[in-house]
């Protein structure tokens, strides 16, 4: 029964359906389930799927994207049931991710947060325009491991420096890692700044911060 | 009409307006007025009989003839305006109708960059039989012209290992273009009545045409054009190909170069119409400019990609099909040049529609055979496949609900409507849009993954295998036209 079950939910992250994501997650619960198995046997094959299909050229985009909504949609549904048993999902890391300030532009970085999470971390993504000590102050908050700036102008990405600066000066590194990104950010730029990590795209930053976790081989 | 594993052209939403009717109807008259005063010479004792018994004016001597306008315009009418190239899978059969474009390998040339070691040496018949193979299971790839010459066999039946290869290797329509003389022309025709049971039958599936060149200004080859009546007897697609060239063998001016080429092809295709009324023929040309300081066929440049146009004009004008020039470069390596010259040429003589495209594959004008060339000219093919398919407009294109669903800000990577429909983007093979870091780490690019699927292809490909009896029914017939 439940092995079905496992494959419905496996389908529905691949399908990227977070409606029936959803409701498969609801009806585990009715069936009283462990949520953290079916976390583990269910979605995450799914997701893990998708991310092979990825990886060989097979899928797309969209799909690691849908099939990451549709992921965070089922942890959703089931996280206050880990919760009411004492238990959490074992995480890979705390991001905080923001576009920085004077900055609007948030594809790219909304992008990472949804790969991120597909792929075990656990995202605050606090938008666009956000000022340094708003990132640093939730960092703090949340016990982060890794900060993600993002940036689309040669006028914003100035700002990344900015947060680093804050940071160092504060003693916050390396206990928090930094990672940048964005259309103007260059090897040379993350070098300068003294960043820990970047990446070209998405799915390169999830590589980047698997390695500022010390998981690189997960 | 879709063929199996065969990508063409069809229902274009582009269009282009090349020349006026008025000016198509200029170039007509002026090409009439050619082949009556001037004349055409044609070196062939049967072709200059036909055209004594049709009335035209014939100086034996000489070998030119003369033909009154309305002579040559009763002929032509006589031509089918569709039919269809056969291929030994009939799933394969390509539709001449005015609609549909296919790609063949470009044919003839001299030297390859051998697949294995890229140094570039002398071509021989392994390389027919390997080009075949990869063209063979390369979805662009329609037909085949022979791509390289076989010199590694006897020069009087080296056109028939060729097609022999070709067929032992691929499935798909064979075009040979370096059939030209008496002999091997029979000898190709039994070869081809083999593969369909019986010569009778290569009318309605004729697996095998015959594209012939004219011997600029205004001449044929005494060989061709007798292969070319053979061919046309037997009901197999023929077709002349004019190559003038601008300031040497053809008028400096574009349109006195397309009326002289239009001479050159319209009088052998109404040669052909006077002998065998109904024949199935085409027209085909590869024009071009020479090169002002070495005095060479330059294969590529503006013109080139202007008579890729205007000739389908013409060809449209007479109702027949087209063979046109395309892809051709004088770029001595897979670069800029080759890629900016195989683009504009085939989109020019697609956005037409032109019937056949050749074709793919080669350098150096034509002479060097380079795998990586062929994978990423079909790769240019694809990218003008996709653009003459247009944009649609309809409410599913429109978009709307997901429109509203992502409203402002946001993004379309999570819509069904994306999921629906992101198959339609076009996809590259060849292209690279990697993260930069990931390029500074290998430094590679087109050519290298061009090179390194075509070796995949070559490897891992298994054409359906000629018949065992066919095979050594066609050795029978070569040995018997080698001396």
């Amino acid at each position: 029964m439940s092995e079905e079950l496992y494959k419905e939910m496996a389908q529905s992250i691949i399908d990227g359906d977070s409606d029936i994501a959803i409701e498969l997650a609801k009806k585990s619960i009715e069936l009283k389930m462990h949520p953290l198995e079916t976390i583990t046997k269910g979605f995450v094959i799914g997701v893990n799927y998708i991310g092979d299909q990825f990886g060989a050229g097979e899928a797309f985009l969209p799909e690691l994207v849908m099939a990451g909504e549709a992921m965070k949609a089922a942890v959703a549904v089931l996280e206050p049931e880990l919760l009411k048993l004492g238990e959490a999902r074992e995480m890979m890391g705390k991001v905080v991710l923001a576009t920085v300030e004077g900055d609007i532009h948030e594809i790219g970085k909304t992008l990472v947060g949804t790969m991120l999470s597909a792929s075990g971390f656990e995202v605050v993504d606090l938008g666009v325009d956000q000022p340094a000590d708003k990132i640093i102050g939730k960092a703090l908050e949340i016990n982060a491991d890794i900060i993600g700036m993002s940036a689309l102008l040669t006028t914003t990405m100035v700002r990344q420096r900015e947060v680093i600066e804050e940071l160092d000066k504060e003693g916050l590194r390396p206990r928090i890692k930094v990672m940048v990104g964005g259309a103007p950010i260059t090897r040379d730029w993350v070098t300068k700044i003294k960043a820990d990590g970047y990446s070209e795209d998405a799915i390169g930053a999830v590589k980047i911060a698997k390695e500022l976790v010390g998981k690189a081989d997960q | 009409m879709s063929s199996k594993n065969i990508k063409s052209i069809s229902n274009p939403k582009l269009k282009l307006e090349i020349l006026s009717p008025d000016e198509v109807k200029k170039i007509h008259e002026a090409t009439l007025q050619i082949i009556e005063k001037v004349g055409v010479r044609f070196p062939s004792k049967r072709a200059l009989e036909i055209w004594d018994a049709h009335g035209a004016d014939v100086n034996y001597e000489k070998k030119i003839v003369r033909v009154k306008p309305q002579t040559i315009e009763d002929a032509l009418k006589k031509a089918p305006p569709a039919y269809k190239l056969a291929a030994r899978d009939p799933q394969q059969d390509l539709q001449l109708d005015g609609n549909h474009v296919y790609l063949g390998t470009d044919g003839c040339g001299v030297e390859v960059m051998d697949i294995h070691t890229g140094q570039k040496r002398t071509s021989c018949l392994q390389d027919v039989h390997d080009i075949a193979r990869v063209a063979d299971a390369t979805e662009e790839v329609a037909f085949h012209w022979v791509p390289v010459s076989a010199q590694d066999t006897p020069a009087e039946a080296r056109g028939l290992h060729e097609i022999k290869a070709v067929w032992e290797n691929s499935t798909k329509h064979v075009q040979t273009e370096s059939i030209y003389n008496i002999e091997e022309a029979k000898a190709a025709i039994e070869m081809a009545a083999l593969i369909v049971g019986g010569t009778d039958k290569l009318r309605e599936r004729p697996v095998l045409s015959l594209m012939q060149c004219t011997a600029p200004p205004l001449g044929h080859d005494g060989g061709s054009l007798d292969a070319a009546l053979l061919a046309a007897e037997a009901g197999i697609p023929t077709g002349f190909m004019t190559m003038a060239a601008c300031a040497t063998t053809g008028p400096t001016t574009m349109a006195g170069n397309l009326a002289v080429g239009n001479a050159e092809v319209i009088a052998g295709t109404a040669l052909l119409q006077l002998a065998f009324p109904g024949a199935p023929v085409f027209y085909a040309a590869a024009q071009t400019a020479s090169d002002l300081r070495t005095g060479a066929y330059t294969g590529g440049g503006p013109e080139d990609f202007l008579f890729g146009a205007a000739t389908n004009v013409l060809a449209d004008f007479y109702n027949i099909p087209l063979s046109m020039g395309a892809f051709a470069t004088g770029a001595k390596e897979p670069n800029w040049q080759a890629g900016l010259e195989g683009s504009l040429s085939s989109f020019m003589a697609s956005v037409v529609m032109s019937d056949m495209l050749l074709g793919c594959g080669f350098l150096h004008g034509s002479r060097i055979w380079s795998y990586a060339e062929m994978m990423m000219d079909c790769e240019i093919f694809s990218i003008i496949h996709k653009m003459m398919a247009g944009i649609e407009v309809n409410d599913e294109t429109l978009a709307l609900q997901a429109i509203a669903a992502v409203g402002p800000g946001g993004h379309y990577l999570a819509q069904k409507h994306t999921r629906n429909h992101m198959r339609e983007l076009f996809m590259p093979k060849f292209m690279d849009r990697r993260p930069y870091s990931e390029w500074e780490t290998k430094k590679d690019d087109a050519r290298d993954w061009a090179l390194t699927r075509a070796r995949k292809i070559l490897n891992e490909h298994q054409p359906e295998p000629l018949d065992g009896g066919l095979r050594r029914e066609m050795e029978k017939i070569i040995k018997s036209v080698e001396k």
